[in-house]
């Protein structure tokens, strides 16, 4: 209740795939599920009316008004008239639309279809609404709002299911599922998650030749794992003393460091190291 | 239920309203249509220049030519001399059709023997020729029996008048549209096509394009069922296909003076029924195309031509060959063109039609019924 989940994985992994089995888009080929209580297979319709979904693409009617898309969709969850009336209110107040009611939606920016599309899925006040990718192809200032809104609803008890590909995006979530390959790799809150794929410490490196000083690195045994961050490296060790033998790996290579130091891992890291245990014990 | 179905409906007529193009298409180009066809795509047989190569220059032979002209569907040609010029008349396309009476014409008639004659058409024009041709042995018969009256007349007049009854050889499409006229015929015809157009290509546009854009998917997690989703998207163009008749028929009163002489109900209420079957096809393609292209060339090369072909409203279907004759029973077009035609010609009511209606009714609902299954498979 009121909790927000993300769902990681890389293109390919199977977000989308579960999040529209989960709506009922796509029928499982084999196990079970419960929404909200209410099993998939048994009871689908019962869960079409529990839940909001709001798709990779925008799917409203852009030859329709906002006006008139908002009223649609609330007719077709049988909203009466007197509360399609407030909600309209306070859909396009959320979206941030107040005076464009009448604007035809394929008019639009991105940021605002958006926001209205998540708007017109939580017209009948679904208590777990789905949304895969939502910010996709939008502004950071937009992803801000939308994220806003998304809090909002997890405070006013609505539970939210969201895939990303933005990590940062994935900071926000009470609790994280990684996919690969259609399995689920680790799941957990990002804190959680931090502390238990990275063991031990992560140390952001500055150095000129960060290609180069990857490749040394790979070939340094106190050194689990190496990523390049626009011009940084990441580097995880078991221990943190371990850093120095790193360093002089460098230093020998004639790849001089002009700063490091220990940092707090990201989840990217955690989705790197994650996804590269994956691959190994695969083969 | 009925809410819900509401709220479609009036989302589809929001859609529709905002297409500024599609809408005034849909309601003139049946006007457009209809004149179209009506003025220019003519067929009547009217003012056909006749050669005549008269070598027999008898009174009987003069009366032949005489009641061409009379007939008002021949002007007179050049006159010539033999045989040989009419037929390079022809070659040349100076004439399409000669009328060459050898000499001793209307001796044989007078000695009651048969009378050969030789009408030459160009082929090379083969509707014209045929419908020239089909005349001019009417106006033939039609002297012949005339001069076999006047021949008999000396005999009891019960006799007479059935001698007159085999021989005068009068047929159904002269019976119904006496003058013959292209348009009477066609006008029903350009009905039954618009109807079909609209409801079979629009209906299943209407529905790909939810899937091409994907506001079908989030439709499909709404409560909606399919049966409301169905009967949503296919009632607006009931609707303005029943606009659409009544366009039509207001245009081809006004247009040509053309009214429907049968009852009106029973042709809205058979139109109805004939959209079942159209509007079946059209969600059934639209379980089938991924965009709107695929949707309208399916209909078009699958659907429409093949019915349009060989429902009888560009060729005879009793000209067509046994086998393919067989297969047109099963297009719900061609009881549709007997059903309408027989309703603004010969004003014919529902118990003579209820061999067709039956026919349309039968195919109607298993298409609809089969293509509802499919559609909701579809969604599931």
């Amino acid at each position: 209740m009121g909790s927000i989940f993300g769902l990681l994985g890389a293109n390919g992994a199977g977000k989308s795939t579960t999040i529209r089995m989960l709506c009922g888009l796509l029928a499982s080929s084999s196990g079970t599920a419960e929404v909200g209580g209410i099993d998939i297979n048994r009871n689908p319709e019962a869960v079409k009316r529990s839940i909001g979904y709001m798709s990779q693409c925008f799917s409203l009617y852009d030859d329709l008004t906002v006006e008139e898309n908002i009223t649609f969709f609330g007719g077709v969850y049988g909203l009466s008239n007197h509360e399609l009336a407030e909600r309209k209110r306070e859909t396009v107040r959320q979206a941030g639309l107040e005076g464009r009611e009448k604007a035809v939606t394929r008019e639009l920016s991105g940021g605002w279809k958006q926001r209205l599309a998540l708007g017109c899925a939580m017209l009948h006040r679904p208590g777990i609404i789905f949304l895969d990718e939502p910010t996709g192809g939008t502004d950071p200032i937009s992803r801000r709002l939308f994220w806003d809104i998304i809090n909002e609803l997890a405070e006013g008890g609505t539970t939210v299911l969201v895939t990303t590909h933005y990590l940062d995006e994935a900071e926000y979530c009470n609790e994280l599922v990684l996919m690969h390959a259609g399995r689920i790799v680790a799941q957990g809150s990002p804190g959680k998650l931090k502390r238990e794929v990275i063991t031990g410490a992560v140390f952001e490196v500055d150095c000129a030749d960060p290609v180069a000083a990857m490749e040394v690195l790979r070939g340094c045994p106190v050194v689990q794992e190496t990523a390049i961050f626009a011009t940084r490296l990441h580097v995880s060790l078991e221990r943190e003393e371990e850093i120095g033998i790193a360093l002089a790996a460098l230093e020998n290579a004639g790849l001089p460091v002009s700063s490091h130091a220990r940092i707090v891992p990201s989840l990217e890291d955690v989705f790197i190291r994650l996804i590269d245990t994956q691959a190994e014990s695969l083969g | 239920m009925m809410r819900t179905i509401r709220f479609i409906i009036r989302k589809e007529f929001q859609q529709l309203r905002r297409d500024r193009r599609l809408l005034p298409l849909i309601l003139l180009s049946p006007v457009l249509q209809i004149t179209l066809l009506g003025y220019a795509a003519n067929m009547d047989v009217k003012d056909i220049p006749l050669a005549v190569c008269d070598q027999d220059k008898s009174v009987e032979s003069r009366q032949l030519v005489s009641s061409f002209l009379q007939s008002g569907s021949y002007v007179a040609g050049a006159n010539l001399p033999d045989a040989r010029s009419a037929e390079r008349g022809i070659e040349e396309g100076i004439s399409s059709l000669a009328l060459i009476i050898p000499p001793g014409y209307g001796r044989s008639l007078a000695g009651e023997k048969t009378a050969p004659l030789q009408l030459l058409a160009d082929g090379s024009e083969s509707q014209a020729a045929a419908i020239g041709l089909t005349y001019a042995t009417l106006i033939v018969s039609r002297a012949q029996a005339a001069r076999s009256a006047a021949r008999l007349s000396g005999l009891d007049p019960g006799v007479l008048r059935r001698i007159r009854a085999v021989q005068v050889d009068p047929t159904v499409r002269v019976l119904y549209n006496p003058s013959l006229a292209s348009r009477n015929f066609m006008v029903p015809g350009v009905l039954a096509m618009i109807l079909m157009i609209i409801t079979m290509v629009l209906t299943s546009q209407a529905i790909v394009k939810e899937k091409e854009v994907g506001t079908l998917e989030q439709l499909i997690v709404t409560p909606i069922t399919p049966r409301q989703l169905i009967i949503g998207k296919l009632a607006p163009f009931v609707l303005i296909s029943l606009v659409i008749i009544t366009v039509v028929l207001v245009a081809s009163l006004l247009l040509f003076g053309l009214a429907v002489r049968g009852s009106l109900l029973v042709l809205y209420a058979l139109s109805l029924l004939f959209m079942l079957s159209t509007l079946g096809i059209g969600l059934f393609i639209s379980t089938i195309a991924r965009s709107q292209q695929q949707a309208m060339m399916i209909a078009m090369f699958f659907f429409m031509m093949p019915m349009i072909i060989l429902s009888g409203f560009v060729f005879p279907i009793e000209s067509m060959p046994p086998l393919i004759q067989a297969v047109t029973y099963i297009f719900p077009l061609r009881y549709y063109f007997v059903i309408i035609r027989g309703l603004f010609l010969k004003g014919v009511s529902l118990p003579e039609l209820w061999r067709e209606s039956a026919a349309l009714a039968g195919i109607g609902l298993v298409v609809i019924a089969g293509s509802v299954l499919r559609f909701r498979k579809r969604l599931e």
